[in-house]
């Protein structure tokens, strides 16, 4: 009987291609607008995570100058007021930090033989490579030593290393940076691109020092890289750093800071957690698609009880129960909705990966989201079924027989 | 067999009633072949319909092989139609889209009937009204007649003891009427009780007995001896 339902249902959705086709519309839109949002939102998420991890974990990073609360930026002091010695007093001072790695960068040409490349030269310490998470796939990092002596060494990105020397060993390789030499000494590990789409790969590391005095020709730093050893504690280093740059600063109490102490993970956690709640508001948005595809499904379904009432007549002067005539009727719907679902979670799926291939956004098809708008749009054949099958189900065999 | 006590049927349109039946007391044993006739609006597809048990008598009893049917739930009276009635329309009401074997077959998948039995069931069963060559025809590819004799199968198939049958000729020419009485001539005389209604005499001369209604009462009641 109940597959017998099933082929009857198929029967009726052949015989009527262009209405069941119609009518799938909505729940196969639905679907795959859930599935797909759900996809890339999931794809966007994963990647800003990934960055998240990529970018050392309780991170706090200063950088001169203050930001209001209305994030507009306000030079309070000057942009030279952060110095090497601040990030000596914040490694000696303050409680509860694990490395601290000062930095300052510029853009330089590079130039190895004769291919040449712009990028971003960074002055570091040692410790930066441990605070920002970088590792090395050759060779050694930048070493106290090498700041000491204003050593002419670098550190490349994969980037770098792909596009000016291509098959060739970098280490031990002499490049051009601002037409000094420099030797290359290490190149670090694939890193992928940031939260912020950027590179993290595009980029050469000197020692602070050398590019302190010989490239940028400055005695300020850009900024200070703090690792903290508590997730717990970065409200409270935050605050202390501020309190002891702020005397260091000499900053009377009504003034504001010039100097601005952030966590960036903390910035990336609250993109993720907007990227999810994104995600949910145009799935819920997507999902009142499905609701419309349902009324269409009762519409439709309605349309056939009418048409077909004389059948169901006969099909209970011939000994068919309530049950019989209900059934007959739901799995119809259920068939649509299913079918629909089936076609929705395969159009999502190509739809998603071909956004994802033109915005070069990530997706992450989730099994949780497919099954989820599958068994949501069986529920939506079911709910929006009942109806139209208990009308059918309930009609008199002789008023149905009556019907012209 | 069947036992019809002070059966009423009163229809109410807006404020006027409409006396369908007016207190039919009727008895009709087994192996009987009665014809009903009377003039048009005179309760006859009523009558069939309560005793099809496709409707309910607004008040009165009827006992079918001594079960009160009146008052029976829904779903017993399914398998009452499905099991001791055979049921034969003026428009055939085969179902579209279906061939012919399975329109036969279908009383047999709501009495739950293995898939193999019931398709060799259907083909006896169009065996006996001769259209074995015609069961992948759907009912569009059937003549009037051919769709007669397919209903008549599909009534026949489930072996109820009762074939009633509302105007069987009413749509047909009297060739094709005449084949379709012989095919009830023949089950009545295999023990088959058969109810028709019919408006013309040549087609209730078939009959052993026939009751006449005019406005809701039977009036005569004549037995006779088939003459054929
Ligand atoms: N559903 C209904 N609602 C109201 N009145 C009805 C209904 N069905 C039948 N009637 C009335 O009941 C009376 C008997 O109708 P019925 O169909 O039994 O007549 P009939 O003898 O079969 O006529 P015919 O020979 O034309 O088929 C008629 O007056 C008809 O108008
Ligand atoms: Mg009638």
């Amino acid at each position: 009987m109940f597959w017998e339902s099933v082929i009857i249902a198929f029967e009726g959705l052949k015989a009527n291609k262009l209405r069941s086709i119609l009518t799938m519309l909505g729940i196969i839109i639905g679907v795959a607008a859930v599935v797909a949002i759900v996809s890339l939102g999931n794809g966007v998420k994963n990647q800003i995570e990934d960055s998240i991890a990529g970018l050392g974990s309780n991170l706090l990073i200063v950088t001169p100058g203050s930001v209001s609360p209305t994030g507009v930026r306000v030079v309070a002091g000057s942009i030279t007021s952060l110095t090497y010695k601040d990030s000596q007093a914040v490694a000696r001072e303050i409680e509860g930090i694990s490395y601290v790695a000062p930095s300052a960068s510029g853009s330089f040409q590079i130039v190895y033989g004769n291919q040449n490349w712009t990028t971003t030269v960074e002055g570091v310490t040692p410790e930066y490579m441990f605070v920002r998470n970088y590792s090395l796939s050759e060779g050694v990092f930048i070493s106290n030593q090498d700041n000491i002596t204003r050593a002419k060494v670098a550190v490349i990105g994969q980037t770098i290393a792909e596009n000016l020397f291509g098959d060739v060993d970098p280490v031990g390789k002499t490049i051009r940076i601002k037409n000094s030499p420099f030797r290359v000494v290490g190149v670090l590990s694939e890193k992928g691109q940031s939260g912020g789409g950027q590179d993290q790969d595009d980029i050469i590391f000197v020692p602070l020092f050398t590019a302190q005095e010989r490239m940028l020709g400055i005695t300020h730093i850009r900024r200070i890289n703090i690792q903290v050893t508590d997730a717990n504690k970065m409200t409270q280093v935050q605050n202390d750093i501020g309190t002891l740059l702020r005397s260091r600063h000499k900053i009377k109490s009504d003034m504001p800071d010039d100097f601005t102490v952030r966590n960036l993970s903390a910035v990336m956690e609250t993109a993720a957690n907007t990227t999810s709640a994104l995600t949910l508001l145009l799935g819920v948005i997507a999902s009142i698609s499905l609701l419309v595809g349902g009324i269409g499904i009762m519409n439709i379904m309605l349309v056939s009880v009418t048409e077909r009432t004389r059948e169901i007549g006969t099909r209970k002067a011939l000994g068919a129960t309530y049950n019989n005539i209900l059934l007959q009727f739901l799995i119809e719907s259920i068939v649509i909705g299913i079918t629909g679902g089936v076609m929705g979670v395969i159009v999502g799926i190509f739809g998603s990966y071909g956004i994802s291939y033109f915005a070069g956004w990530n997706t992450v098809v989730s099994i949780p989201s497919v099954v989820i708008a599958m068994s949501f749009s069986v529920a939506i054949g079911l709910i929006f079924g009942i109806y139209p099958a208990r009308k059918a189900a309930l009609l008199q065999p002789t008023e149905a027989l009556r019907y012209e | 067999m069947i036992k019809l006590e002070n059966i009423k049927k009163i229809y109410s349109v807006g404020d006027s009633e409409v006396i369908a039946l007016g207190g039919i007391n009727l008895s009709i044993k087994a192996e009987e072949f009665v014809a009903v006739m009377g003039p048009s609006g005179s309760g006859k597809s009523t009558l069939m319909n309560i005793l099809g048990c496709l409707d309910r008598p607004t008040s009165g009893k009827y006992y079918l092989d001594g079960l009160e049917i009146a008052g029976m739930e829904d779903k017993p009276l399914a398998a009452v139609r499905n099991k001791k009635i055979g049921f034969v329309f003026q428009s055939f009401n085969l179902i579209p889209r279906m061939t012919s074997l399975n329109n036969v077959a279908l009383p047999l998948v709501y009495a739950q009937v293995s898939k193999k039995e019931r398709l060799e069931r259907a083909k006896e069963a169009l065996d006996m009204v001769g259209l074995t060559d015609r069961m992948d025809h759907m009912p569009n590819e059937l003549s009037g007649g051919q769709k007669q004799r397919v209903a008549i199968a599909r009534a026949l198939v489930n072996d109820p003891s009762i074939l009633m049958a509302d105007e069987p000729t009413g749509n047909l020419d009297s060739k094709s009427s005449n084949e379709i009485m012989e095919i009830f001539c023949s089950l009545n005389d295999k023990g088959r009780t058969i109810i028709l209604v019919t408006h013309e005499p040549d087609i209730a001369e078939f009959a052993k007995r026939t009751l006449t209604f005019k406005d809701g009462l039977i009036i005569s009641d004549a037995q006779k001896n088939r003459g054929n």
